[in-house]
């Protein structure tokens, strides 16, 4: 069974959204290995605990509306990952960040809210940064890699998608690759770890078919034969529209500025 | 741990506490012995089972001073005291059983005698209404949960369902709070309360347990549902809108002839002739699903003889040529069911003792994992390591599973007390196999199946009159007020 509880819900619209706000969180840590509907799924269950005032679509089967933009692909960690959360009451978006990050588990930690003044959110994204740790090899030989993939004009990786094997030119979709240098922080929590680790930040266009982190590190493998010993590591370190000068635009930065 | 464990739990944690405070005298041995000593603990390892020569058990004795002859369950009273889970585990990761499942009440005194739960959890112990509305409401805001599931051996049971229900309701409106109630028993009150429960025409089905497909079938079983009772009841769903029904059904029940398990398909020809009649609609579906009937300790059919696998089949094989045998009714009937043979080695568990531990370890060892999914079961592999590991003993398969027993054969759980009376358990087998029903104590005088004068317990029902606060929506478009985010 499992039938909404409330008796009157036909002939008792629920009320209309009166607010939008616009949060930017992170997926830290072993999050990373949880999906997307889980994490839609966990920000949704914290919504009600921390008694936020939600709007609900109508009809048979009332969704919040929550609108999820863009989101990060299982496995990859994230610093900027946005949601859009509409309400049925004004609430203060200060104790309304405080409140859900109370609810949320360690990880999905909200740092940054504003209230939406009109606009799409989607249109304000066109690429996100990328950092990427490759444990076991030397940042030089990282360099070279990258300098020889920014050379070609094309580079085309294979992956598998639902519908079979696909080809997909990475190196257009590549606004920006750049080799941290090796005095850096080198590794990532083992500090003192003799290991090399070269870190990759790339700026990557949002293109369809979307290029991920793991289609640059293949790009990598095709050019220059470059295969961590280890899994790399991918973190989404910003998400926005491209400034022309390879930088990002926050894409809350209008609805801040309103 | 036999029985309830909220108090007993806390009970064990002080002896075990105590031990350890000592320094640990005498050993794991010691703080068992301290644990046996209180009468609620069972460790199988302080008792010796002697065996008569033709492999019944002669008798069950305790092999060391300090433990007793009988264990016996523990029985939390107020169920109010217990209001737990507090803080439920909720999973990242999608979980069969999204919601917050709050016990409206323990116990069952409906008397179904296959029901192994129904015998040895009484007596009936309601949680009140405002114990049930705080937990719920503890319950969502520490979980978020969209649904909350009520409870109980039979949910409907409850002496204020009705409040509860649509005191929840009430409170929860406007906050997509889901309610389910699990089990359903055949009468016209269920269709009103799922009627309350989904007029946001969200409708799955409604299902019903009638386990035996003739009313003599359910004399013996002692499920008092009559026919009539059932087609008012489908007939009334179908007239509000509900457009399917499940059917649940046993095969293999005690003094089960053929004609017993027909019945089921003119059974439900007559909820398709029904629910045809009170929709107008010719598309209405019942769907029978039908389990193997599997005897189990501590009730009336401890004694009885399992039906062999291969009378199950030929009867469901029966079943379903009498349900497709009218093509214009049987096209509206599903049918659901699992062959025999699982069902024995269910028996085989379900009533072995412990010389069951050589054949289930030798099952193991020869590769036997997840036998629950059919895949993996292997019946083969079941029989060939019970007939090695118990000819050597002189017993076997059947004479564990399809053997009646007889009233004074020492059973491998008599030192196991639910507070129910051997002698009583006997006398309900005897009406069942009379085709005797026997009511239900909650509104008819004790039969005295000696649980309650056994364990100082008593019957705890209401309804208590007393209504469910607030009655207000507590939340808006959240099932919890967080009056910090006002603006």
């Amino acid at each position: 069974m499992g039938a909404p509880l409330s008796r009157h819900q036909p002939n008792n619209p629920s009320a209309a959204a009166v607010q939008k706000l616009r949060l930017r969180y992170t997926k830290r840590g072993r999050l990373r290995f949880t999906s997307h509907r889980d994490i839609a799924r966990t920000f949704e269950r914290a919504l009600r605990r921390a008694g936020v005032p939600m709007a609900y679509s109508q009809g048979f089967s009332p969704h919040p509306k929550v609108s999820w933009v863009g989101a990060a692909p299982t496995g990859v960690a994230s610093e900027a990952e946005y949601v859009e959360v509409s309400v049925v009451e004004r609430v203060d978006p200060v104790a309304l960040k405080a409140a859900l990050d109370e609810a949320l588990p360690p990880g999905i930690d909200v740092v940054d809210i504003v209230q939406a003044h009109g606009g799409n959110l989607t249109e304000r994204i066109d690429a996100s940064e990328w950092r990427i740790e490759l444990d076991g090899i030397e940042p030089d030989e990282l360099a070279k890699a990258v300098s020889a993939f920014l050379a070609a004009e094309s580079v085309e990786v294979e992956r598998l998608t639902k519908d079979g094997k696909r080809t997909i030119d990475v190196r257009p979709a590549v606004v920006s690759a750049l080799v941290e240098p090796r005095s850096s922080d080198a590794g990532h929590d083992g500090a003192g770890m003799s290991q090399p680790c070269g870190i990759l930040m790339t700026v990557v266009r949002q293109v369809t078919p979307t290029v991920r982190p793991d289609d640059v590190l293949n790009a990598l493998r095709v050019v220059a034969d470059l295969v961590p010993p280890v899994p790399a590591r991918a973190t989404r370190m910003a998400q926005g529209r491209l400034d022309g000068e390879g930088g990002l635009v926050d894409p809350l930065q209008q609805d801040r500025e309103f | 741990m036999l029985g309830d464990g909220e108090e007993a739990v806390l009970e064990i944690t002080e002896i075990v506490r105590t031990w350890k405070a000592e320094g640990r005298p005498g050993g794991r041995d010691e703080v068992l012995t301290r644990l046996a000593e209180t009468g609620g603990v069972y460790i199988p390892r302080f008792y010796d089972v002697e065996y008569l020569p033709d492999g019944r058990i002669q008798r069950v004795v305790p092999n060391r001073d300090r433990v007793p002859y009988r264990v016996f369950k523990r029985t939390t009273m107020d169920l109010d005291a217990w209001p737990y889970p507090k803080q439920p585990l909720v999973p990242l990761a999608e979980s069969v059983h999204e919601r917050m499942s709050v016990e409206i009440f323990r116990g069952c005194t409906r008397g179904c005698r296959f029901c192994q739960a129904g015998m040895i959890t009484r007596p009936v112990r309601e949680r009140s209404i405002e114990g049930i509305g705080a937990m719920v409401q503890k319950g969502l805001e520490a979980t978020g949960f969209e649904e909350v599931g009520l409870l109980s051996l039979s949910s409907a049971d409850h002496s204020e369902i009705a409040e509860i229900t649509k005191g929840l309701a009430d409170r929860y409106e406007g906050t997509n709070t889901g309610l389910s109630l699990p089990s359903t028993r055949v009468d016209a009150f269920n269709i009103d309360l799922a009627n309350e429960l989904s007029r946001n025409g969200r409708r799955s089905g409604l299902t019903f347990a009638p386990e035996g497909g003739s009313e003599r079938m359910r004399r013996v079983i002692n499920k008092m549902v009559s026919e009539e009772d059932l087609i008012r009841t489908v007939s009334a769903a179908f007239s509000n809108g509900w457009r399917q029904v499940k059917l649940y059904f046993m095969c293999g029940l005690p003094t089960e002839e053929d004609e017993d398990v027909l019945q089921i398909a003119e059974m439900a020809k007559n909820v398709i002739r029904a629910g045809r009649q009170a929709s107008g609609r010719n598309d209405v579906r019942c769907t029978i699903s039908i389990g193997g009937f599997v005897p189990k300790p501590h009730t009336p059919f401890q004694w009885a003889a399992q039906c062999d696998p291969d009378t199950v089949d030929d009867r469901l094989r029966k079943l379903r040529e009498a349900v497709n045998s009218d093509r214009s009714l049987g096209r509206n009937i599903g049918m659901r069911y699992h062959d025999g043979k699982p069902s024995l080695i269910e028996g085989l568990l379900s009533r072995g003792d412990r010389r069951i531990g050589k054949v289930i370890e030798a099952v193991w060892r020869d590769g036997g994992r997840f036998d629950g999914w059919s895949e993996h079961f292997s019946y083969d592999r079941w029989t060939a390591k019970a007939a090695e590991a118990l000819e050597p003993l002189g017993v076997d398969l059947a004479w564990f599973t399809t053997r009646e027993r007889e009233e004074l054969e020492v059973l491998p759980w008599d030192h196991l007390d639910s507070g129910l009376d051997k002698e009583w358990l006997w006398a309900d087998w005897q009406d069942a196999l009379d085709e005797r029903e026997q009511d239900d104590c909650r509104w008819t005088p004790c039969f005295d199946c000696g649980v309650c004068p056994a364990m100082g317990t008593d019957i705890e029902v209401g309804p208590t009159g007393r209504k469910l606060l607030p009655i207000s929506p507590v939340g808006v478009g959240s099932p919890v007020k967080n009056p910090a985010l006002s603006q």
